[in-house]
């Protein structure tokens, strides 16, 4: 690890100065992303401006919508009574992320900001329809993921936090890397009622994506065999050591089946 | 039984220390005006090297010197040595490419150590490797093991066809002809493959150099420190023995990758002197990937030849061996006497044929992992019985039943004479405990949940014990291997045990205290055994090949019987009555018919007050040592057995139980031993479901660096080990101990894989079964 400034602001207008005044900051929240990237020296930022705290902890859960403030821990959001009982699916992802370190020091936040395309929240704010507000302005998750570690986020624009559409029923169904338990593959599905059938996929390809055609399949009928009719294309797949593109491609399908099942 | 003697089931005296973090490891020790090291590796797997600027990392803040192959060349220290000489078929002897410790003219793989930097702090040290200048001109790589032979690229330019020797055991014609007149042969291709150690401590070293005594000291983490000094010095030239002390402390794991000698801590060692200060490195996770020495990685071509009676006649295996880069300490007996001579399993196989070609690639060198050879053994041999028995539609018992060998000793085609066992009986009971005979209830019962049910056996043999030195030194081995023992009693009446033998997790202070406390009746916590320093212990040859029961306790039970000896002519004289009528039980001296009595201690304690010995006949003191050369291998064997629950639809394999029983002859500590199965089990199914070392085959760079992509098991993964044991006890000696520290990792691969093959219904499978390659190979047989 390189030598850095270390700042840890009070709100997140001092963060935006501190890091509009930085050579070369980057916001932190939990750092279960960045601080291992400089360990490796992969990343060298000038300043480590930790908005863990400006961000702040907090979850609002009613039975329409769950609003979590972006320095949430997945822990939080994992064992948060309300998500539990309006949204159970969304805690059930909060719970599968990382280790218990992870989930204790990582934030909701810091995962979406990031956009890593094996990280699990990206498909849940797809999946739930969710609108991620920043300090600047309020963004749909269908706009907001746009390739491979890349969001609409602009520089200095920060994440404060995320409101999902609790659906009126979903999953989300994980299929791990075995070395890194990051998402192999993961599929969200959430019926809306009236306002739809959302599928979203994380761990596939380069970034979290809707897949349209399991949805049109799923409003037809939400019914796992409804997916039997699906064709799950590998052209986009990630291919690496632990799973080629076609059985990534395959994975898809099994994960979005079993969502569908676990759905009720 | 005592509560503390042979056959208890003692907690480890060691856990206290070391669950409270009081052990006493290489990176804890620190020296005053201590400086620290970091290595400059190469980024590339094969590259020429040009200039090598370090004026700017000198220039760095911190920084103490900077050196490079040259500056190791002016000194005149020599290369890393291989220790055991193989000759290929033609007589030849194995080519073994220059090994340096700090690379010269070429680096050949990612992680080859290009040049040290040495400062004040890690953290400097590190920061100004980044600015020694190293120009390379990039050669292609040969990476896989397979066609390394045929590559246009010579990892060692004078070394023709990468080849390091083509080497071959058994009588290939009359292989041959029991083969032509068979009735049915099953054959395999068969990968093993490529493993990173991945003990819990990454390796890590202090090189140490006083000027008023002109002699080194070097804090390493080594399961064997006098062979270090010895190569060290006889051999690489950084001091004559006697100036030299290498200190094995606590060493958290090692697997057999801290047996070699690496360049690392002989750069420390030698570098300690020309800077005039200590020099710590320790191992990061990630340099610990890169070059800490492999195991495994085999490409074989296996056939068994079986008559129309379903008689194994024969086995032959035509085997290639990635070395990797370098000839690492022990490279070249691995694939050779610690594979091809255990070919014969628990078998009765008359003719045996094996060759063995080895392979330099752009890689890390590859040497001694748990089981070193005998678990690539096992895993061709219960492969193609496991095989072969479905073919001939016979159950995989009762084949392996009807081909066991049942009498002793039973000379193998391979070398090795088995000297006890009972195949049939560790067969039966593992049967039993696993109810062998309900399976297709319970295949029936995952049917109906959508999971596919499989069973593999896994009868295994092992040779530890290593060795008998006239045997391996007639193989080619540099050094024979017995081992050494120091009992020395105090006045007070307790004992120090001096042991050339390591503990690097075995639990040696407890097994080796229960068998001194139950032979001079003392209890166990007067006993403190003495390791892993070369100026406490005169010599020893240290701890793998699950030899520290055999070859060092028997050493320690001679120094016991010495001491008795001693003690008894000390008691005799006190007593005064005649040496032969002293007997010694339970911790007291008695003579013959009466009543008088002397406690070991006070035996002791009249020893050392001496005051009125007649010293023509008598010396004071009480002190004995031993040497212990074994007559023979032991041969632990056992029968394991797997099932597995596959899902079709992932791939993913659910191993849901697992009987494991095993004969090791008496056994000191249950729990212990326990413990080395469970462990042992562990890293085999890690090799067999989720463990996999990956090059990239263009570039050769490694391409599961960390955690991130090397998956070692979890505990989740596994289900409760069923343990079970049998006992023969082992002839040649004294303890009737055979070894426990290699069974698991030995037995569990085939088992493993021969469940999944067996529930997925495939005959062709490589390690690791994971979800991928499950998948693959139930879509490959639609």
């Amino acid at each position: 690890m390189y030598d850095f400034n270390y700042h840890r602001p009070k709100d997140i207008k001092q963060a935006v100065k501190i890091l509009r005044d930085s050579e070369d900051g980057v916001p932190m929240s939990g750092g279960m992303t960045l601080v291992p990237t400089m360990k490796q020296r992969l990343a060298a930022p000038s300043d480590v401006v930790d908005i863990a705290a400006a961000a702040g902890s907090g979850i609002k859960a009613s039975t329409s919508k769950v609003t979590i403030k972006a320095g949430t821990t997945h822990a939080t959001v994992a064992s948060h009574p309300g998500i539990q009982k309006h949204c159970p699916s969304l805690a059930a992802l909060a719970g599968m992320i990382g280790d218990p370190h992870v989930r204790n020091k990582g934030t909701i936040g810091g995962s979406i900001a990031n956009n890593d395309p094996a990280a699990d929240y990206p498909s849940a704010c797809l999946a739930l329809a969710a609108k991620i507000v920043t300090n600047k302005r309020t963004i749909d998750a269908d706009k907001f993921f746009k390739g491979l570690f890349e969001t609409a986020l602009r520089d200095n624009e920060i994440i404060t936090e995320v409101e999902f559409a609790c659906p009126k029923r979903g999953a989300y169904a994980k299929f791990p890397n075995p070395a890194s338990r990051y998402a192999m593959v993961g599929v969200y599905v959430a019926d809306h009622g009236r306002k739809g059938i959302r599928v979203a996929v994380t761990g596939a390809t380069d970034s979290a994506h809707r897949n349209k055609a399991m949805e049109k399949a799923l409003t037809e009928d939400f019914a796992p065999g409804a997916l039997d009719s699906v064709k799950v294309k590998s052209d986009d797949m990630n291919d690496d050591i632990h799973a080629s593109a076609d059985y990534r491609a395959h994975l898809v399908t099994v994960m979005a089946k079993r969502a569908v099942a676990a759905s009720g | 039984m005592s509560d503390s003697g042979i056959g208890a089931r003692v907690p480890r005296k060691e856990d206290h220390r070391f669950i409270t973090g009081q052990g006493n490891y290489t990176d804890d020790i620190n020296l005053p005006k201590q400086t620290y090291a970091y290595f400059v590796r190469s980024p590339h797997a094969h590259a020429k090297l040009g200039r090598i600027n370090t004026k700017a990392a000198e220039a760095a803040p911190g920084v103490v010197a900077v050196f490079t192959g040259k500056d190791v060349e002016a000194d005149g220290i020599g290369g890393l040595i291989c220790g055991w000489m193989i000759h290929s078929k033609d007589g030849s002897p194995m080519n073994a490419g220059p090994h340096p410790i700090l690379a010269s003219g070429k680096v050949r793989y990612v992680g080859d150590h290009v040049a040290v930097v040495i400062a004040e702090s890690y953290a400097e040290a590190k920061a100004a490797a980044e600015l020694v200048e190293v120009s390379y001109k990039v050669l292609p790589a040969v990476v896989d093991t397979a066609t390394a032979a045929t590559a246009k690229a010579s990892v060692h330019d004078d070394i023709p066809n990468n080849t390091v020797f083509n080497w071959a055991i058994g009588d290939e014609d009359a292989t041959a002809k029991a083969f032509s007149s068979a009735s049915h042969v099953t054959t395999l291709d068969l990968v093993n493959n490529r493993l990173i150690p991945n003990a819990m401590e990454p390796r890590a070293a202090i090189g140490d150099y006083d000027g008023g005594s002109d002699s080194f000291t070097l804090y390493t983490t080594s399961q064997n420190p006098h062979v270090a000094r010895l190569v060290l010095s006889a051999f690489i030239g950084i001091a004559p023995e006697h100036k030299l002390r290498v200190i094995a402390p606590d060493v958290g794991g090692g697997f057999g990758s801290k047996i070699f000698i690496y360049a690392e801590e002989t750069v420390c060692v030698w570098a300690a002197k020309k800077v005039g200060r200590p020099i710590k490195w320790t191992a990061g996770r990630d340099e610990a990937f890169l070059a800490d020495a492999h195991g495994r990685d085999h490409v074989s071509k296996a056939e068994l030849a079986i008559d129309a009676n379903g008689k194994i006649q024969a086995l032959r295996v035509k085997t290639t061996a990635n070395l990797g880069a370098y000839l690492s300490t022990f490279a070249s007996s691995v694939p050779t006497y610690l594979y091809a001579t255990l070919l014969s399993g628990q078998y009765n196989i008359p003719n045996i044929y094996a060759e063995v070609d080895t392979v330099y690639t752009n890689t890390a060198p590859v040497d001694a992992y748990r089981g070193a050879g005998r678990p690539e053994a096992t895993y061709v041999v219960e492969r193609l019985v496991e095989t072969a028995a479905r073919e001939l539609g016979m159950d995989p018992a009762e084949f392996r039943s009807k081909n066991f060998v049942t009498e002793y000793p039973h000379q193998t085609p391979v070398i090795m004479c088995y000297d006890s066992g009972d195949y049939q009986d560790s067969l039966d009971k593992a049967c039993a405990l696993i109810k062998y005979d309900q399976f297709e209830k319970r295949r029936a019962s995952s049917m109906r949940k959508g999971k596919m049910r499989g069973i593999g056996f896994s009868t295994y043999i092992e040779a530890c014990g290593i060795a008998p030195s006239a045997a391996v030194g007639s193989l080619g081995a540099g050094v024979g291997l017995w081992e050494s023992a120091e009992v020395r009693v105090n006045p007070t009446g307790n004992v120090e045990v001096l042991t050339g033998s390591h503990s690097h997790g075995q639990g040696h202070e407890t097994t080796f205290a229960q068998l001194v406390a139950d032979r001079l009746g003392i209890p166990i916590d007067q006993v403190e055994i003495v390791h892993g320093d070369t100026d406490k212990v005169q010599f020893g040859m240290g701890t793998y090949g699950s030899r520290s029961g055999a070859v060092g306790m028997t050493a320690i039970s001679k120094a016991l019987d010495k001491v008795e000896a001693k003690a008894k002519k000390v008691a005799s004289h006190v007593m005064e009555a005649a040496e032969g009528d002293i007997e010694f039980k339970d911790g007291s001296f008695t003579v013959k018919g009466t009543d008088k009595a002397m406690a070991f201690g006070e035996v002791a304690l009249a020893a050392y007050v001496a005051h009125s010995f007649p010293t023509d006949q008598i010396e004071p003191g009480l002190k004995e040592g031993a040497f212990h050369d074994p007559a023979n291998f032991t041969f632990p064997a056992g029968c394991h057995i797997c099932e597995v629950e596959v899902d079709p639809e992932t791939g993913v394999t659910e191993i849901v139980d697992w009987v494991a029983v095993d004969d090791f002859g008496n056994i000191i500590n249950p729990n212990i031993v326990e413990g080395q199965v469970h462990g042992g089990i562990a890293q085999g199914v890690g090799q067999a479901l989720t463990e996999n070392a990956v090059y990239d085959s263009g570039t050769g760079q490694l391409l599961s660096g960390s955690y991130m992509d090397y998956c070692m098991p979890r505990a989740s993964d596994f289900p409760e080990f069923r343990l079970g044991f049998t006992v023969t006890e082992c002839p040649t000696n004294p303890l009737g101990i055979k070894g426990c520290g290699e069974a698991g990792a030995i037995a569990a691969p085939a088992a493993v894989m021969n469940a999944v093959t067996n529930a997925i219904g495939v005959k062709e499978m490589d390690m690791p079964a994971s979800p991928l390659n499950v998948w693959r190979a139930l879509n490959a047989s639609i």
